[in-house]
């Protein structure tokens, strides 16, 4: 009852999914154990962590 | 924000479509606008008398008595403060001066034009390392190179390039970049080809072979020339990414030794101020982080448009001499840049770093989001006037000018 | 007399998970009482606070600085393993000049160095992350946001973003996804299949996704929307947009629909959006009465039962017999739980069976835990209550120690009810993690251990070996966490 899915069927995103992680890492190295294409960023937060400043941010579309 | 994006397309479109061209040396009274007798246009923000540092006030003494206003520097730091002499910052009259940044009528201004929007910016000559003005000398043999400056240099150096049609900039940057400058604290390649460029028509159109020759001498001496003319060109390419509705693009950075400040595209002519840094660097023999000044000159519009530390990792050299770490690690400097800037420069590349354009166009927004500031290279002021230059690092542009700017940019898009 | 030494390093971030690593790496040495390492927030000041673990020097910092904490017994200790802390804190910090891959730093950079990602997987603290997740729908990223603690406002601001620019914004609190076969954070490799999945929970994603490709189905897509998007403050933003991807989805032939009981409201949309469909629909909101579904759908209780709808209707039978006997006067069973979902399915099959529950987390029709006595328990240990300054247990399964001792010592207890998560994103062998920790429990009568498996044998734990590890101390070990319940009913003589 279930049928195999067969090849350049058309993806959920559209595209193959290519990841950016963003905090933590061991997802990082999971996705890339699948072989899923992953960037993993070097993060800290926002505008130092002011929360004043990370909010007005993202409004301006950063 | 859909505004900002597109405000700083506008902004970067103006920045690559610009046509830098050196095409004279004028005196100053004749051709920067609104200068006045006993004005003195000096570096970074507005800054009051009281307020400024030992180089600044020494070179303002010094240029008092080399403009023949007071007879001694006692006087001239008299006239100084009672407010006879008037300061205003040279970002407000369309020029640049590195360090110090005097600028008085009498002296010969690089002009160099921007032939896409047809507005010119102005750079008083480099007087090169030592005990100069820019530095806060003001002795004898400071007045002196100055006066030959304005008398012999700057007047055949005008006269050779009005005979050229002037001299293309960027093209000349480009190779620069691939020769290992970085256009601020490494001008060698630079001055050379402007060298090239220029000693055939001097010795054209020269009156006589003694100014000739010590005109060459001078420049050829010189490894720092053209960053004076690169300064001139940063200028004339900014300023007409003044003022665009929304965008968050730099559009000058400067100090004056007491304040570092900014402008930003989307905020007109306000200056964001906070206290200027030291620098971080390497000292020459005999003096140490105890002797030196805060940060200072406009030679910041060099970062400002994707050079100096921006483009350190066409220069690696330039990394180890500013005790910015290994070689190897210049180029990570250039990465950092790219960060919080809008796009790279297709035209200024870095060979090394697989022609990756210079990082062009700094974000406010980038900046404040990501809390990294500008990388910029400089040379480090000896803090009592007159020393000269006694190191080199890096300095970070202040923080708190790019939030201060960013709150702005946001209350007058009508944004909490 | 103790000493609490604090020390703020401005402007570091670590990921929390490393943080809380090193931080039981220092409580270990000798004469530490306590270590933490947290970053400045409000929130984690409080905590440092209330532990009697902040001083002035603490109070300063901002929320992007990171905290140190030590309390030793004495100053000279702390000073010490102050150092040693220094040293693995900075061996951290050489960020750009030590490694020479070079990373990006704002999400606007990585998409510019990677122009076809298109996807953001978001872990950072929940105060930073609405930010981060803005910033990638902006970039045209979908988002996943296994962060949680954003506020409801800025939930449904990133939804309704998300849906005006097509994109998919599962999460806050989603830490469970399979898209076009990739398991995404905290998910098994499950086979394909023509299954979509879309669900709030993300072990009743991992439950039901396992025992479907463990009996012989495949699943397409799964989709994790988050713990709350099913309320009628979210409106089921998400839930929608995933029916609308599966429906459009030539490799989904059926969906599957999992969640606590939804919001009235929302719940009304969303059968009217299922009844559009043409495709059929196994809802399971768990917990939920009297649903009234479109003719395409199914409702079902369990887990259990969503697997096996959608396989056709098979059961999954348990062909072993136990042979084990609970001591006399232990009446009692108790949960212990990393899943939230699973606790709630043990929950709803003890209450159709006639027991009274008590539950941390309870469904419809459970006691609350601090006020019943002398029932069975059910602890969800992913509950904020456990997770406070540590990892979620399925991470780092340590919490469930001291549980499963109290649960020995307590002679009311016949049965300890245990789910094993595996996949993704869990810890590397929480079988042999569980299996320590019982053999240093030394009680002279004790529990019955009835245990589920949820994974499968693609899995990196392996789903056999976890089952051998259990079975290798007299774990009974059920094919399903429904399955084990009704075992845990059985031994203790009641019919279910």
């Amino acid at each position: 009852m279930t049928s195999r899915i067969e090849n350049g069927k058309k993806h959920l995103l559209g595209d193959p999914i290519v990841v950016l992680n963003i905090g933590l890492e061991n997802f990082s190295h999971e996705l890339a154990e699948c072989d899923t294409p992953v960037i993993q960023l070097d993060w800290k937060p926002s505008a130092g962590g002011n929360p004043e400043l990370a909010n007005l941010l993202s409004k301006l579309g950063i | 924000m859909e505004l900002i994006e597109q405000a700083n397309q506008e902004a970067i479109k103006r920045i690559l479509s610009a046509d830098p061209v050196l095409v004279d040396v004028v005196y100053a009274k004749d051709i920067v606008p609104n200068l006045t007798d006993k004005m003195i246009l000096h570096a970074g923000p507005p800054i009051s008398w009281d307020r400024m540092c030992g180089p600044m006030q020494g070179a303002i003494a010094g240029i008092t008595v080399f403009e023949g206003w007071a007879k001694n520097l006692k006087e001239a730091a008299k006239l100084a403060a009672e407010g006879v002499i008037t300061f205003d910052p040279n970002h407000h009259h369309d020029a640049v001066g590195p360090m110090t940044g005097i600028t008085t009528i009498s002296q010969p201004m690089l002009v160099v034009e921007n032939r896409t929007f047809g507005n010119r910016a102005y750079c008083a000559i480099n007087e090169g390392l030592g005990k100069v003005m820019r530095f806060g000398g003001n002795d004898a043999e400071v007045l002196q190179r100055l006066s030959w400056i304005r008398d012999i240099l700057g007047p055949s150096m005008g006269k050779a390039l009005r005979e050229m049609g002037g001299l293309e900039l960027k093209p000349l940057i480009a190779r620069g970049l691939s020769m290992g400058d970085e256009m601020h604290q490494r001008n060698v390649a630079c001055s050379g080809l402007i060298l090239r460029a220029i000693a055939g028509v001097m010795a054209k159109t020269a009156d006589d072979i003694k100014s000739l020759s010590d005109s060459l001498d001078f420049i050829s001496s010189n490894d720092q020339f053209h960053l004076n003319i690169a300064m001139a060109m940063g200028k004339s390419m900014m300023d007409p990414v003044y003022d665009i509705e929304g965008s968050s693009v730099v559009t000058a950075m400067a100090r004056n030794g007491t304040d570092f400040g900014i402008r930003v595209s989307g905020t007109g002519n306000e200056w964001f101020t906070a206290p200027v840094e030291m620098p971080e660097g390497l000292y020459f023999a005999g003096f140490t982080e105890a002797d030196a000044n805060p940060d200072m000159g406009d030679s910041t519009i060099i970062e400002t448009i994707g050079l100096g530390g921006f483009a350190m990792g066409a220069a690696p050299a330039v990394a180890g001499f500013v005790g910015a770490g290994a070689a190897s690690e210049a180029e990570d400097y250039t990465r950092l840049m790219g960060e919080i800037c809008v796009d790279e420069n297709p035209e200024w590349t870095i060979p090394g770093l697989n022609y990756l354009g210079v990082p062009t166009g700094i974000d406010i927004r980038l900046v404040v989001d990501t809390g990294i500031s500008p990388t910029i290279n400089t040379g480090i002021a000896h803090k009592e006037p007159g020393v000269g230059q006694v190191g080199a690092g890096i300095v970070r542009a202040p923080l708190t000018c790019f939030e201060n700017a960013l709150r702005r940019l946001a209350e007058n898009l009508g944004i909490s | 007399m103790a000493y609490t030494l604090n020390k703020v390093y401005q402007g570091f971030y670590q990921d929390s998970v490393a943080l809380m690593r090193l931080s039981r790496e220092l409580k270990e040495r000798v004469g530490v009482k306590e270590a933490a390492l947290m970053m400045g927030s409000p929130s984690n000041k409080q905590i440092l606070e209330d532990a009697g673990l902040l001083t002035d020097t603490g109070k300063a910092a901002a929320g992007g600085d990171l905290i140190l904490s030590i309390q030793a017994t004495d100053v000279d200790t702390a000073n010490a393993v102050l150092t040693v802390a220094e040293l693995k804190i900075k061996g951290k910090d050489n960020f750009s000049t030590a490694e020479r891959d070079w990373r990006p730093k704002s999400i606007r950079a990585a998409v510019r160095a990677e122009p076809s990602a298109n996807f953001a997987l978001i872990s950072v603290p929940g105060e930073f992350a609405a930010a981060e997740a803005r910033k990638a729908l902006m970039h045209d990223l979908n988002v996943m946001m296994f962060s949680d603690n954003v506020p409801l406002e800025e939930e449904v601001q990133l939804k309704q973003l998300a849906g005006k620019k097509d994109l998919l914004m599962m999460g806050p609190d989603c830490g469970t996804a399979i898209l076009d076969g990739i398991p995404i954070a905290f998910a098994n490799k499950v086979k394909n299949g023509d299954i979509g999945v879309i669900g709030a929970s993300g072990t009743g994603i991992q439950e039901v996704t396992s025992l479907i490709s463990n009996h012989g189905g495949g699943i397409s897509q799964a989709i994790g929307v988050g713990g709350r998007d099913l309320s009628d403050e979210i409106g089921g933003l998400t839930t929608l947009a995933a029916i609308d991807r599966l429906d459009n989805d030539e490799g989904t032939k059926q969906v599957i629909l999992i969640s606590k009981p939804p919001g009235e409201r929302v719940l009304t949309s969303v059968l009217d959006r299922i009844g559009q469909s043409k495709k059929p629909f196994t809802v399971c909101f768990i917990g939920a009465t009297g649903l009234q579904l479109p003719p395409n759908a199914t409702a079902v209780r369990t887990l259990e039962e969503t697997a096996q709808t959608a396989l056709g209707g098979i059961k999954f039978y348990h062909s072993e017999r136990i042979d084990l006997k609970v001591c006399k006067g232990r009446t009692q069973i108790r949960g212990l739980f990393s899943g939230g979902t699973l606790a709630a399915e043990s929950q709803l099959i003890l209450l159709d069976a006639g027991q009274a529950v008590s539950s941390n987390a309870k469904v419809p029709g459970a006691q609350d835990i601090s006020e019943a006595k002398n029932i069975h328990k059910i602890i969800d240990l992913g509950d904020d209550q456990y997770t406070q300054g540590r990892p979620h247990p399925m991470i780092d399964p340590e919490v469930r120690s001291e549980l499963l001792l109290q649960a020995h010592q307590d002679s009311n207890v016949g049965v300890i009810l245990v789910d094993v998560v595996i996949g993704f994103g869990a810890h590397s062998d929480p079988a042999g993690n569980l299996v320590n920790m019982l053999t240093e429990i030394s009680v002279d009568t004790s529990p019955i251990i009835v245990a589920s498996v949820t994974g499968t044998e693609e899995d990196p734990q392996i789903r056999s070996k976890q089952v051998k590890t259990l079975k290798s101390v007299g774990v009974v070990v059920a094919e399903s966490n429904a399955e084990a319940t009704r075992i845990a009913l059985k031994l203790l003589g009641i019919n279910s």
